[in-house]
């Protein structure tokens, strides 16, 4: 019985995971620019991801694979958003200005292409 | 000479590398599975090896304290229900035909004052959907939101008053 539950709980949560993988592609390939593909990639990044552990460690039942499991998401939930910074803060430096609403108070220009002329580049405003 | 002196600016208490060792050990016991001496011995060695490396490469000098550590379990509590929230609300414009989105850039000033407790907030906010922090200096971090409304919830300054429950010093 116990079993049974457990074994459709875990597939709900593996097909949410998938889902939820599935809207971050969709995401990324529908938001306009670097920065906002970022925020598709960071739904497949958490929420997939422990969406898809859970549901195979309920899989996996009491067992040592269930630990590692367990690590294997805690290790991926720590450097996923490092990475992330990484990736942001190296497009950051080279230059690419994200792209901001009208009416915010940090761009005065976001009609401009998100790619500034040169001399733009120093990043003398953050 | 210069590696003496790198070395001793980073010296780990011995509680740390104790701590640091049982830590590695109880990983490798569990990792391996099969309990014979060969593989127990080889595990010291492993575990002695990457504390020396550890130590350095300067991992000591970001540690922080056991009673942190134990406040982790209620931040990522937290962090879990954050998650669930944006994603579903990321999800909904990603999938709405109109894609209705408000990129802002919004400038944290934290007051946390360790890198481990920057790396931990910015870690935090960069973990929720719809926000991603994308440059840190010195005390200010810069955060980009996807919505108006992911820029509100982080102007309420939770996450950074939950890190600071950590009580990272």
């Amino acid at each position: 019985m116990i079993d049974t539950v457990l074994h459709i709980l875990s597939w709900i949560l593996l097909c949410t995971g998938g889902a939820f993988v599935l809207i971050g592609g969709i995401g990324a390939l529908r938001l306009p620019n670097f920065y906002t593909r970022l925020h598709a990639a960071s739904l497949t990044e958490t929420m997939a991801t422990i969406l898809i552990f859970t549901g195979m460690i309920l899989q996996a039942g009491l067992t040592l694979a269930a630990l590692k499991l367990a690590a294997i998401m805690v290790f991926l939930l720590l450097t996923a958003p490092t990475a992330s910074y990484a990736l942001a803060n190296a497009a950051l430096q080279s230059g690419l200005r994200p792209h901001i609403q009208r009416g915010s108070a940090k761009a005065p220009d976001a009609q401009n292409p998100e790619i500034q002329s040169p001399d733009t580049k120093n990043r003398s405003e953050t | 000479m210069e590696n003496s002196t790198v070395a001793a600016k980073y010296t780990a208490t011995p509680r740390q590398s104790l701590g640091a060792f049982i830590v590695l050990m109880i990983s490798w016991l569990l990792w391996s599975g099969i309990y014979k001496p060969l593989l127990i011995g080889l595990g010291v060695f492993s575990c002695l090896l990457s504390l020396w490396l550890a130590r350095r490469t300067g991992f000591f000098r970001h540690a922080i304290s056991l009673r942190s550590l134990l406040r982790l379990p209620a931040l990522w509590w937290w962090v879990l229900k954050e998650v669930v929230k944006s994603s579903i609300e990321v999800a909904r414009i990603v999938l709405s035909p109109s894609l209705p989105i408000q990129p802002e850039l919004v400038e944290l000033t934290t007051s946390e004052k360790t890198d481990s407790g920057k790396v931990i907030l910015g870690n935090t906010i960069t973990l929720a959907p719809g926000t991603v922090t994308i440059d840190v200096d010195e005390d200010r971090l810069l955060v980009h939101c996807l919505t108006t409304n992911s820029a509100a919830s982080l102007r309420s300054r939770e996450a950074e008053h939950r890190v600071a429950q950590l009580d990272i010093s």
